[in-house]
């Protein structure tokens, strides 16, 4: 559960608090870049990050990611993280 | 040879499978007595089994499988506290979906949900205070558990809770840190370890300084690695090769995304919401100095512990593992998953007795899964 997964970020949402919207196989969802950031927050924008539990932990090149998912796919585990991604997202959506 | 098949680049693998083969005599390895690398982290056990590594290399190096799940070795103890926790009325309980089926002294958080208590699983832990946003009359707490990777996120939502005076959102903090039980082992004179294999997602936060007592200090070697199988291969042959030249040094095989002195940034976010316990509980090593953190004072409004006044926060609770279970020797590699008796009977994938069948990356659920425990019957 020490893993991260790759994704790009997309767009800065909330440059404040330095939250941006990260595509991570298909899924999108708000991850906060604190961990990255350390000029203007839009200069992380294209790039790919490792994401782990909703933080981007740190910047990889395009070939990196491209090896980390897929031996996080081989392990089943870029699976699991996007079930989870999923099931938070409809969870917080549908929550009463 | 057919898993390296599957490998990226099948040759460099046979060409690494080659050299570590005949650096293991070299390095002191013999099939009596072979060299033992523990992998630490969770991630790497299970990607050892997964393309079965441990059958691919030589008898004369032998795996030993460390603490570096934090799932399992969280203690009952702390399962118990969750669930006195959740239970309470008003609460909202969550928690990563790996820490669900973790067996308590009652019960799990999963038999605790089906019974009535409100325990939501969510992916992040600004999940968590999301839903103390949109649940203002709801006391909403975070089961924080994990390593020095996961720790700047649970800091960091902190962080933001406090600045954005959102006051229903509680951490019940049981982080816990890679290199205090590192030197538990190596200090405990049952242990025969001769290098070490260094988590990669850990060190991309923390860099490669906190490793060094452990070449400094206990002369073993350390090679911080990757977890794609030809980044653990390309580590171990640089464990065997320090060992060969009578060298111990830490050193970092995954220099691309590990840089030496970590993320700063993450490690800010962790200082300024955590410091360190006197001791913290492990399941199957015991309590161990300084092997965990709590909440600093200053953000002791965000604490659940203090907040409801359990776990470490009410005085320690000794831990109670279940009968016959021996996680605790497997954990130090003094055991197989298979000398267990409750392996595979009373303890399975699907209803784990003990913590290292919960997650995948228990050497247990791993042994299960891919066919170690099939393989040591028939020899």
């Amino acid at each position: 559960m020490c893993l991260g997964i790759p994704g790009r970020v997309i767009a800065i949402t909330d440059p404040e608090r330095l939250m941006g919207l990260v595509d991570v196989s298909g899924v999108r969802r708000e991850v906060n870049l604190t961990c990255v950031v350390t000029g203007r927050p839009d200069e992380v924008v294209g790039c790919w990050v490792l994401v782990h539990v909703g933080f981007a932990m740190g910047i990889i090149d395009a070939e990196e990611a491209r090896l980390t998912l897929a031996a996080l796919a081989q392990l089943g585990e870029a699976e699991e993280e996007i079930a989870a991604m999923r099931h938070s997202a409809r969870m917080l959506e549908t929550a009463s | 040879m057919k898993y390296v098949d599957e490998f990226r680049d099948p040759i460099l693998a046979r060409h690494l499978i080659a050299h570590i083969e005949k650096l293991v005599p070299l390095a002191g390895g013999t099939e009596e007595k072979p060299v033992a690398i523990m992998e630490i982290c969770g991630g790497h056990t299970h990607a050892i089994f997964r393309y079965g590594l441990d059958r691919l290399l030589p008898a004369g190096l032998e795996f030993l499988h460390g603490p570096g799940c934090p799932v399992c070795v969280l203690p009952m103890s702390r399962v118990d506290d969750c669930i006195e926790i959740a239970e309470r009325q008003g609460v909202i309980f969550t928690t990563f979906g790996d820490a669900m089926r973790v067996p308590g002294t009652r019960k799990s958080l999963m038999q605790a949900k089906a019974d009535g208590a409100d325990i939501r699983m969510v992916y992040s832990p600004l999940d968590a205070l999301a839903l103390a946003r949109k649940f203002p009359d709801r006391q909403v707490v975070f089961f924080g558990l994990g390593f020095e990777t996961t720790m700047p996120a649970t800091a960091l939502t902190v962080l933001t809770a406090a600045r954005d005076g959102v006051s229903n959102f509680f951490l019940f903090c049981n982080h816990i840190l890679v290199p205090p039980p590192l030197r538990a082992l190596l200090q405990d004179p049952q242990m025969r370890i001769d290098g070490f294999i260094g988590p990669g997602h850990v060190s991309m936060i923390t860099g490669a300084k906190p490793y060094r007592f452990i070449a400094g200090e206990f002369g073993k070697p350390l090679v911080i690695a990757g977890f794609e199988p030809l980044d653990l291969l390309q580590s171990i042959s640089m464990v065997l090769e320090q060992l060969a030249e009578g060298r111990a040094e830490i050193e970092n095989q995954y220099a691309r995304l590990v840089p030496e002195d970590g993320n700063p940034q993450a490690m800010a976010a962790i200082d300024t919401v955590f410091e360190p316990r006197d001791s913290f509980d492990w399941r199957g090593l015991g309590e161990i100095d300084h092997s965990g953190v709590k909440i600093r004072p200053a953000y002791a409004a965000y604490d659940a512990e203090q907040k409801f006044g359990v776990g470490y926060g009410a005085g320690k609770a000794a831990g109670r593992e279940p009968e016959g279970c021996r996680c605790g020797d497997v954990i130090k590699g003094l055991a197989k998953p298979t000398a267990c008796p409750k392996f595979g009977t009373e303890c399975l994938p699907e209803q784990p007795l003990g913590a290292l069948m919960v997650s995948s990356e228990g050497a247990c659920a791993a042994y299960y899964q891919y066919g170690g425990a099939r393989r040591e019957a028939a020899e």
